[in-house]
């Protein structure tokens, strides 16, 4: 199969990767790039755990080739810092065994930056593409909305 | 100092939202080889031969696992191959294995591993299992090893009965004016956590086997690896780093035994399995499902006088957990009730099933649902409010259990007052139904439930704590953080033992083998009770030799001493005193003279006083405590189509004590949700063929955000005496009455009494159409 150079402007770094046709984002993310914050839960676009930001909107990085983002912004979990979501996670206990959290916070931060009136509709559409399995969920809803509000 | 009780903020929630916390697959290394599994497609056939020329060309492939008898695997009886010999028994199970230096190459050499199968008759469920003349799943079922307590019937499906015998059947029955009967049935279904298995093995030049795995029993991966393949135990090293969700699925173990028999099918290298989602559904073990007919008997005021049970459980294609599972249901069959009379049947069948693991509420979830809906129609039978029926006949000190254990103030909770907060809570006196137009109402159901653990009498636990030089205190525990933030609770026991800041204690989140004190498995909610023993234990150690090294300096006896803040004073000067930096790896004096040395502190815990179960009565003491719980669920519904939506969902479970608020209820609020998604929507469908036909998340549906109910939790705190602060385990306790109460509440909506789950609106229009 064939093998491309690609590059990637990853957490505001730009890296070059040798991948092939087939791999997914997600695997280079973490086969190569060594970014694991990034989750496989089922690699064909059910669970959410591997959502990044591509190009300020949340993806799921299993579902885009690797060769689909040459060029892109890409942001991972690795590239936020103390942002108000990772707080407001920490503080509402929204999470447990933490699989599912990167992938959500990444969701939820894109959330914020595109629609930061969001209401509950607004908010069930994005959120549902996401599976926690250990919350009931009510946790990540107060943790998302504490930083909405603020707003 | 108030440490307990505190919403203490878990001590690895920077690395969980940074993206930093590490699970199994995370820590893969380039030259890790990758094992790829071939699995069977149907639920039982004969394999004819398998042809692994086209595969073995593959570039990159080392080695192919297939065709080969290893040593049989299997926690109560030693029935499962590892890699399928022979014949398959379940849709999923490992029939080849290929080593390759890269997934994409192993993959692809298993896609061209070609597989003859004969089909043969398939066992679909628990019920045909147990018919006379019904195919055998295990030919040679009276050949395996077994665990001394197993019970195999030889050509049948049966892996085990477990019996209780108490009382006098017709007694009780000649007491009772009201009868009701009724089955319940469901099939398997599967834990999902977010995190699918993976383990890796490597095998050093020195013999060491180190193995990495997704697990809540590395000290059993150890034990049954060295005990399978005659192993020296000390070379076997498993590290088991953060898990990302678990609720009892990775307590079997599996994946492990399939790395190590890579790894050294490879020369020892490091190979590294991964289940697919798909895989993680069908070749590991699941939720177990259960066959299910109820007899209860009760006076004219509504005391229950009989109880005869016969539980079936799908146990599946291996017996592996499934015997512990069977009997567990067995020892609390009744449920939360007082009964004089009871007469218990539980079975664990062989099924061509995938085969079940654990699942949180260990059977509890599963035999509440059978137990709770009778409760209902015995109520309605009785014209009595069905909250009244279980407040009445509620467990309460003085009582026995299934199995005769007496309880006490200290070894149960107390039921009834869960229930009136329920009743409070659900606004359970505006009665069950409330219509809003001809289409739609809203409607409840309650249900209780209690739960002893039946784990090993000798199960232990080890704690061992030492310090930093400055002071601060490592904490080493067994236990594993599955996401319940165990450890974190274990660190605010240690700050309120030592009256110490909960920052100045560092816990180990990943566990070895070799330098971690064992912590039996991390299940069945024991890690703060045992966990939590232990550290008490440490804990005093640690003080005992504080205290004696800073009597010596300070010249003052130890009983005048008092521990606070990491400081050793004297109780009636405060200021008088050492700080633990001056004292923990000894005390220096000014001429260089030193005395003491490093603190180490250990402690350990076993349960006392358990027993096994007499096998023709079932009479054992089977777990140290009983937690109770009252539940409610709130829907509404449409009487057109039989949809519904969950509206509210409540849980009032009596904890002994809360150690960490916000993390007991996110414990509860999770279980809750996952027993909804367990009642509502989560089975696998089979097919003729055995074949589970939605192994994805697209067809197999967990709740998603928004398919939430709102949650109301409440705690009663009856202290268990001997309980750390009182404590008992809550991890399960907001599961396992969801089912029923959900089967109560649209039962009553419907109109028509529902058996089954899950509770699909198409299971209430069959139920409606065969009542018409
Ligand atoms: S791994 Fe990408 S959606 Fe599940
Ligand atoms: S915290 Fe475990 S899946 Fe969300």
């Amino acid at each position: 199969m064939k093998s491309h150079t690609i590059t990637l402007s990853i957490n505001g770094e730009n890296r070059s990767v040798m991948v092939r046709s087939a791999d997914t984002l997600l695997y280079v993310l973490r086969g190569k790039l060594g970014l694991t914050g990034a989750k496989p839960g089922c690699l064909n676009g059910d669970c959410g755990a591997c959502t990044v930001n591509v190009e300020g909107w949340p993806m799921k990085s299993c579902l885009m080739l690797a060769v689909e983002a040459d060029g892109k912004k890409v942001i991972t979990i690795e590239g936020l810092e103390n942002t108000p979501i990772q707080k407001a996670f920490v503080e509402n206990f929204a999470f447990q065994c933490g699989y599912c959290t990167p992938g959500f916070i990444m969701n939820c931060h894109s959330l914020i930056l595109k629609h930061p009136d969001a209401d509950d509709h607004r908010i069930k559409e994005w959120l549902e593409s996401n599976i926690c399995r250990c919350t009931g969920y009510a946790e990540i809803e107060s943790a998302l909305k504490s930083v909405l509000r603020k707003k | 100092m108030e440490v307990i009780g505190k919403s203490v903020i878990r001590k690895e929630a920077l690395d969980k939202v940074t993206g930093r916390a590490k699970y199994t697959h995370d820590y893969h290394s380039i030259p890790m080889l990758s094992g790829q599994k071939v699995i069977s497609p149907f639920g039982h056939a004969k394999i004819v031969n398998i042809d692994t020329t086209e595969a073995s060309k593959v570039p990159g492939v080392r080695a192919i696992l297939a065709g080969k008898q290893y040593p049989l695997t299997g926690e109560a009886i030693r029935d499962r191959p590892p890699i399928a010999f022979d014949k398959v028994r379940y849709h999923g199970e490992t029939v080849a294995l290929v080593v390759a230096d890269s997934p994409v190459q192993a993959k692809k050499a298993a896609n061209l591993i070609k597989v003859q199968y004969e089909l043969l008759p398939v066992v679909n469920s628990p019920s045909q299992a147990f018919e006379k003349g019904a195919p055998l799943v295990h030919e040679h079922l009276g050949e395996y090893k077994k665990e001394f307590d197993s019970h195999p019937v030889p050509d049948t499906n049966i892996a085990t009965h477990i019996k209780i015998r108490k009382g006098k059947m017709e007694k009780g029955w000649s007491e009772s004016t009201s009868v009701v009967e009724a089955s319940f049935s469901f099939s398997p279904s599967d834990h999902v956590a977010m995190e699918t298995r993976c383990a890796t093995a490597e095998i050093l030049p020195d013999g060491n086997i180190i193995i990495t795995t997704s697990s809540q029993a590395p000290f059993m991966v150890k034990r049954l690896i060295a005990d399978y393949f005659d192993e020296d135990m000390g070379k076997i090293i498993v590290h088991t780093p953060l898990v990302g969700g678990a609720y009892g699925g990775k307590a079997a173990v599996q994946l492990e035994i399939l790395a190590y028999l890579a790894s050294k099918a490879v020369g020892g290298k490091p190979v590294e399995i991964l289940n697919t989602r798909e895989e993680d559904i069908l070749t590991s073990p699941c939720h177990i499902g259960l066959d299910a007919k109820i007899k209860f008997g009760a006076d004219s005021s509504g005391k229950i006088k009989a109880a005869e049970i016969r539980f079936l459980w799908d146990g599946g294609a291996y017996s592996d957990k499934a015997i512990d599972l069977t009997r567990a249901g067995a020892v609390d069959c009744t449920g939360p009730y007082h009964i004089e009379n009871v007469w218990c049947d539980s079975y664990c069948m062989y099924t061509n099933h995938p085969y079940a693991a654990p699942f949180r509420g260990f059977s509890h979830s599963e035999l509440s649902f059978a137990i709770e809906r009778t409760l209902d129609l015995l109520a309605q039978k009785l014209k009595l409010d069905p909250l009244k029926l279980r407040y009445l006949n509620a467990i309460k000190p003085g009582n026995t259990t299934p199995t005769r254990v007496r309880l006490n103030k200290s070894n149960v909770g107390n039921l009834q007052k869960c229930i009136e907060r329920v009743r409070e809570l659900m606004k359970w006196d505006q009665g069950p139904i409330e219509e809003i137009n001809e289409r739609i109402s809203k409607v409840k159901g309650v249900a209780c439930s209690w739960k002893t653990s039946t784990i090993d009498p000798n199960a232990p636990s080890g704690v061992i704590l030492t310090f930093n030089r400055d002071g601060s205190i490592n904490l080493l525990s067994g236990v594993i953080e599955i996401g319940t933030g165990t450890k974190t609770v274990l660190a605010q026991i240690l700050a309120e033992r030592l009256q110490m800041d909960v920052d100045k204690i560092y816990v180990r989140m990943e566990v070895d083998t070799q330098t971690t004190p064992e912590h039996w498995k991390t299940v069945a909610s024991r890690g703060t009770f045992m966990g939590g023993r232990a550290l008490l234990e440490a804990a005093d150690d640690v003080i005992r030799q504080l205290k004696d090294i800073a009597a010596t300096v300070l010249r003052a006896p130890r009983e005048d001493l008092e521990v606070a803040n990491s400081r050793v004073f004297l109780r009636d000067d405060p200021k008088i005193g050492l700080p633990f930096k001056d004292i923990c790896y000894g005390y220096q004096y000014p001429n260089g003279n030193s005395i003491g040395g490093q603190i180490i502190g250990k402690g350990n815990y076993i349960l006392r006083h358990l027993t096994h179960l007499d096998p023709e009565t079932g009479a054992g003491k089977p777990g140290p405590e009983w937690t109770v719980a009252a539940y409610g669920v709130e829907i509404e519904f449409d009487k057109r189509d039989f949809t519904y939506r969950l509206l509210k969902a409540c849980t009032v479970v009596d904890i002994g004590r809360v150690l960490n608020e916000k993390a007991a209820l996110g414990q509860v609020m999770g279980a809750m949700s996952m027993g909804l998604a367990f009642a509502g929507r989560e089975t696998f469908y089979f097919d003729e063929q055995g074949r589970v036909m939605n192994p994805q998340l697209r067809t197999y549906r967990p709740l998603r955000y928004g398919e939430n109910p709102e949650y109301l939790v409440e705690f009663v705190e009856t202290p268990q005496i001997d309980g750390p602060y009182g404590a008992r385990g809550v991890g399960e306790h907001g599961l396992m009455g969801m089912p029923a109460a959900l089967g109560n509440a649209l039962s009553t909506a419907a109109g028509v009494s529902l058996h089954n789950l899950p509770l699909i609106p198409e299971l209430i229009w069959k139920a409606k159409e065969a009542q018409k």
